[in-house]
């Protein structure tokens, strides 16, 4: 089998406020053989949608290189073609008109590119919509027509952005069964397909490859091959312990270097956003039955409906403020979550604020200095600045933002943001 | 469609940087220019065709003609500025840094201003002929309607949505593809929204560029406007009437043959997934759409433009669209013809002032701007107040709105000059104080967008909001201030930028009013500026050009554009 893709080395870096360079992509290697679907899994801001822009060729790495069919990729290559979270249908063309785009930017003669744009359309279901203009469609159907305009210039390649994440999940999954169902009986003529996705079930459901990304820098941190013949079944045991195997591998390692973080100390850790409400919510069905202070990941994240996206933040915000431990693939309250998921509101402040104060050093650090200053206040910027010397802007804006929320809900702190000011009084 | 006002509002500092000096220096060195060469060339023509213009209505439909073919070559003019200039100013960064700040400075220079130190050289062209002076008249119709075109037009590539340029350059389309089949579109709702609010400012200014009157130049083309400054001239005032008529005949004939059919044209390049409640109408644009002739002619077009988006640039797949490594020599280059050319401006400004100017005229011009801008503070402040409120009730009632907005169409293309008669009659008749009672013709036409804008936000303010209030019970004094100002807030500010530059502009038209031999003059900037025109005195116009382009931006730096981010922030609701 040949390889239809190579990425060597590939790094990406982007500038950051300082002047330094953020290192988003480090060393990262893969490659893509005829016939297969490789998926790449991580969390958002792992930098997978960047390997993928690289690979597009909307943007160049830093070092490295990447080959498309032995040639090394400078551009948007011919025989590429790209699935987006966001459909980036044109909304002034019809279906029609959005399907054929690509082949008239190949040079095609028309009546080819009508016959081939019909074939695709009706391929892909969407016989009958050929003159409805993208926002009269549902979301689901609009998805199509991005497959559709993908399909119909017969790329090598067909790279998928988070494809089903817009939509819901009824739809989502009525899209991959589809999907893998014609790439099963080769009608798709595509010779591999690359998937960026966040979901672990829709990377075990699809993929024959699935390669974890682990964030900061993002590096390919393993590589799961899925032993399965499709068409695959949810529910069954090998499913699931793809499944639980992956959640495990995602877990692991950033849990660990958190633990070493904290004793390291320190205001430069990032904190993603995660709201009180959402460790409350994720506490208090931990504490409930049928967990009784004990879950495992990939249960609770099904049964709360939760994607991993947005699991795995709560999970390391509890898991940082000590009011749960994450091990192995599961997750378990500590005394102190089991008191606050017992606990009244007043109560539940104080042990939420009593954990910002001993393990959340940039909340500390910015209570000691409003409690030093006489006018117990000081402006945004004061922090923003000291954040910035460690963390891209947006990032560092993300979280004191996060500090910000935990604070508030604490009372630890509030913060006025038409005066972008930090302060200790409280509206009386 | 989000409608933007049509200044800088990119850059969130108050200083002027580098580049906005520079920028002033060199449109200031240009007029500078113009206005010393205007002064060696020999005073070519007394007059063309001074006074033989015919008061009689027959003439009319002939004037109208000619005056809308006029309009029609500006708006032609000011599409292609608007497609080169916004679009280098969009994708070469480098060119970005002066041309922003540049248009920024352009539409603060009074529509007068362009007209009085180029009409000379436009003459010189082709002396004794009417076409200079027509060449002169269109350059001042195009002053008066470009800028805003291409700031809109500029404002909308910085915003196509990153995804449809990237579908874009995956599907193989080249610059020039991307150009016309995601960029132009996405920009074009808003771009003809603009050019509707162009053409009423054309109308406004249309007395004072169809009937030059620059030193010993004196010229009336043909035209509407001419004939209404005959008709003023001569006190007719059944002549004054049957221009009004005849331009409502022509923008009737404008808004039903151009405007709405591009309205309901563009409706489809709408980004949003909403179905637009009452998509826009037009009978000749179904009437186009459904008969073949059209598609018969545009097909060789069409077939032509698709043939060339074929065509790929050959660096094109090779580092397309990595330009950030732009060579350092280009830069050196670059800045260096940018440096000389910005010593030169500043040179020649120098020299100009040195040779021409007292501190004394400096002083008396800047006193007579705070005059002016007191003026304008007021009138915008007061229009606010009126029309707000008024706007906001039109808007939440969508049958309302579609009868009052092509009414307010209509009156913001009303030229000041027409009510001179009226203006002029009342305050004799009561001997009344010029400096009061002619500052309201200065909001004559700008007011409208402070009404546009507060409709187009109360319209979209989300039904839920209002059943919320409902709900609460919230009425009286406190809907309004908790409720429907800050909703509109923002769109309300975008209005008031707007009405806030043409009003300085139209202070040139307004501050002096003549109605046959009587002359009113308001003190002011713009009277200075009007007076020094009709002197033919040079140095004080470009004096006065610079000192009104100084408050403008100062005004839209120091005041708007803050406030402008604070609403952005606070106030703007994201539906």
């Amino acid at each position: 089998m040949t390889n239809l893709l190579e990425v060597r080395n590939v790094k990406r870096t982007f500038p950051r406020g300082s002047g330094e360079e953020l290192l988003v992509l480090d060393d990262v290697n893969m490659t893509l053989k005829e016939g297969e679907i490789v998926g790449l899994l991580g969390r958002s801001g792992s930098g997978k949608s960047t390997l993928l822009r690289l690979i597009a060729g909307l943007a160049q790495p830093q070092g490295g290189s990447l080959t498309y069919m032995g040639a090394p990729i400078e551009g948007p290559a011919q025989g590429v073609a790209m699935v987006f979270q966001g459909f980036a249908l044109f909304p002034w063309m019809t279906v029609l008109e959005n399907v054929e785009l690509g082949l008239e930017a190949l040079g095609l003669p028309q009546a080819e590119i009508r016959s081939r744009a019909l074939a695709a359309i009706d391929l892909i279901g969407l016989d009958g919509y050929e003159s409805a203009y993208p926002r009269e469609l549902s979301g689901g159907m609009r998805q199509r027509v991005g497959f559709a305009r993908a399909v119909v210039v017969h790329p090598n390649i067909l790279l998928m952005d988070e494809p089903f994440s817009a939509l819901d999940v009824l739809t989502a999954e009525n899209l991959r069964t589809d999907l893998v169902e014609l790439w099963g009986n080769g009608k798709l003529p595509i010779k591999g397909i690359m998937l960026v996705t966040h979901n672990i079930e829709e990377a075990v459901l699809m993929c024959d490859r699935v390669l974890l990304f682990s964030s900061n820098p993002a590096r390919v941190s393993a590589e799961v091959v899925i032993n399965l013949p499709q068409p695959r079944d949810r529910t069954s045991p090998q499913f699931e312990d793809y499944v639980d195997r992956i959640y495990v591998e995602m877990t692991a390692k950033r849990i660990e270097r958190m633990r070493q973080a904290h004793s390291a100390t320190g205001t430069n850790m990032e904190l993603a956003h995660v709201s009180p409400n959402q460790i409350s919510g994720l506490i208090e069905a931990l504490a409930a039955a049928p967990y009784d202070g004990k879950a495992d990941l990939p249960d609770i994240a099904y049964e709360q409906e939760l994607e991993v996206d947005e699991l795995f933040p709560v999970a390391e915000a509890m898991q940082l403020l000590r009011l749960a431990d994450v091990e192995g693939g599961d997750i378990k309250l500590t005394h102190m979550g089991k008191r606050f998921a017992d606990s009244e509101m007043n109560d539940r402040k104080e042990i939420f604020s009593r954990a910002l104060m001993s393990y959340v050093p940039l909340a500390a650090h910015i209570r000691k200095v409003l409690d030093e200053r006489t006018s117990h206040s000081a402006p945004k910027t004061r922090f923003l600045d000291e954040l910035e010397d460690h963390m891209a802007e947006d990032t560092a804006e993300e979280t004191l933002k996060t500090v910000v929320s935990w604070a508030r809900f604490a009372e630890l702190f509030s913060y006025d943001d038409d005066a972008a000011s930090f302060s200790l009084e409280n509206p009386t | 469609m989000k409608i933007l006002p049509p200044v800088s509002i990119e850059a969130r500092r108050l200083l002027p940087s580098r580049w906005d000096l520079l920028a002033a220096v060199m449109v200031l060195g240009f007029i500078v220019a113009f206005a010393d060469a205007s002064r060696l060339l020999v005073q070519p023509l007394a007059s063309i065709s001074g006074n033989n213009l015919d008061l009689d209505p027959a003439n009319l439909p002939g004037y109208a003609l000619r005056t809308g073919l006029r309009m029609l070559l500006a708006m032609g003019l000011s599409l292609a500025f608007t497609f080169t200039y916004a679009t280098w100013a969009a994708k070469n960064p480098r060119a970005g840094h002066l041309l922003v700040p540049l248009l920024d400075i352009l539409q603060s220079v009074p529509v007068l201003g362009f007209l009085s130190v180029t009409v000379v050289w436009f003459l010189s062209l082709s002396p004794g002929r009417i076409f200079g002076a027509e060449l002169a008249c269109v350059f001042a119709i195009f002053t008066s309607q470009a800028w805003n075109m291409a700031f809109s037009f500029y404002q909308s590539l910085r915003t196509v949505p990153e995804d449809l340029t990237e579908a874009g350059r995956m599907f193989g389309l080249s610059a020039w593809a991307r150009f016309w089949r995601i960029e132009a579109p996405f920009a074009m709702p808003p771009l003809i929204w603009n050019m509707m609010v162009s053409m009423s400012g054309g109308w406004f200014f249309v007395t004072l560029s169809e009937a030059i009157s620059v030193g010993q130049t004196s010229i009336a083309l043909p035209g509407i406007g001419s004939y209404i400054a005959v008709a003023i001239a001569q006190q007719d005032m059944t002549a004054i009437l049957y221009a009004i008529m005849a331009m409502l005949v022509v923008i009737l004939i404008y808004d039903q043959l151009l405007f709405r059919p591009l309205v309901a044209w563009a409706d489809r390049f709408r980004v949003g997934d909403e179905q637009s409640e009452t998509p826009p109408k037009s009978w000749v644009f179904d009437m186009l759409r459904r008969s073949r002739l059209i598609d018969w002619m545009t097909a060789p077009f069409d077939q032509m433009m698709r043939w060339s988006y074929r065509f790929q640039p050959p660096s094109f797949g090779v580092r397309a669209g990595f330009r950030d490594a732009d060579s350092k020599l280009g830069d050196i280059v670059w800045y260096a013809i940018l440096a000389v050319l910005g010593l030169y401006a500043f040179f020649r400004i120098s020299a100009f002032a040195y040779l021409n100017l007292a501190w004394s005229d400096l002083f008396t011009a800047f006193g007579l701007g705070c005059i002016t801008m007191l003026r304008v503070v007021v009138l915008i402040a007061l229009a606010s107040l009126i029309w707000t409120p008024i706007g906001i009730y039109v808007g939440l009632r969508p049958r309302l709105t579609r009868i009052v907005q092509p009414v307010a169409q209509f009156f913001a293309a009303f030229p000041a000059n027409i009510l001179f008669p009226l203006a002029v009659s009342l305050i004799v008749f009561w001997s009344l104080n010029p400096d009061i009672w002619l500052s309201p013709l200065m909001v004559l036409g700008t007011q409208w967008y402070i009404l546009f804008n507060v409709i187009g936000g109360a319209s979209t303010i989300p039904k839920e909001l209002l059943d919320a209030g409902d709900n609460f019970g919230v009425r009286g004094w406190l809907w309004w201030k908790k409720i429907a100002l800050p909703a509109v807030f923002p769109h309300y500010l975008t209005g008031a930028i707007t009405a806030s530059g043409g009003t300085w502009n139209a202070s040139i038209v307004a501050e002096v009013a003549n109605w046959g031999d009587t002359k009113l003059r308001a003190h002011g900037l713009g009277a200075y500026i009007a007076d020094a025109t009709q002197a033919g005195d040079f140095r004080l116009v470009v004096l006065g050009i610079a000192v009104m382009a100084f408050f403008v931006v100062v005004v839209n730096r120091l005041f708007w554009q803050p406030l402008y981010w604070y609403a952005e922030r606070k106030y703007r609701l994201t539906s």
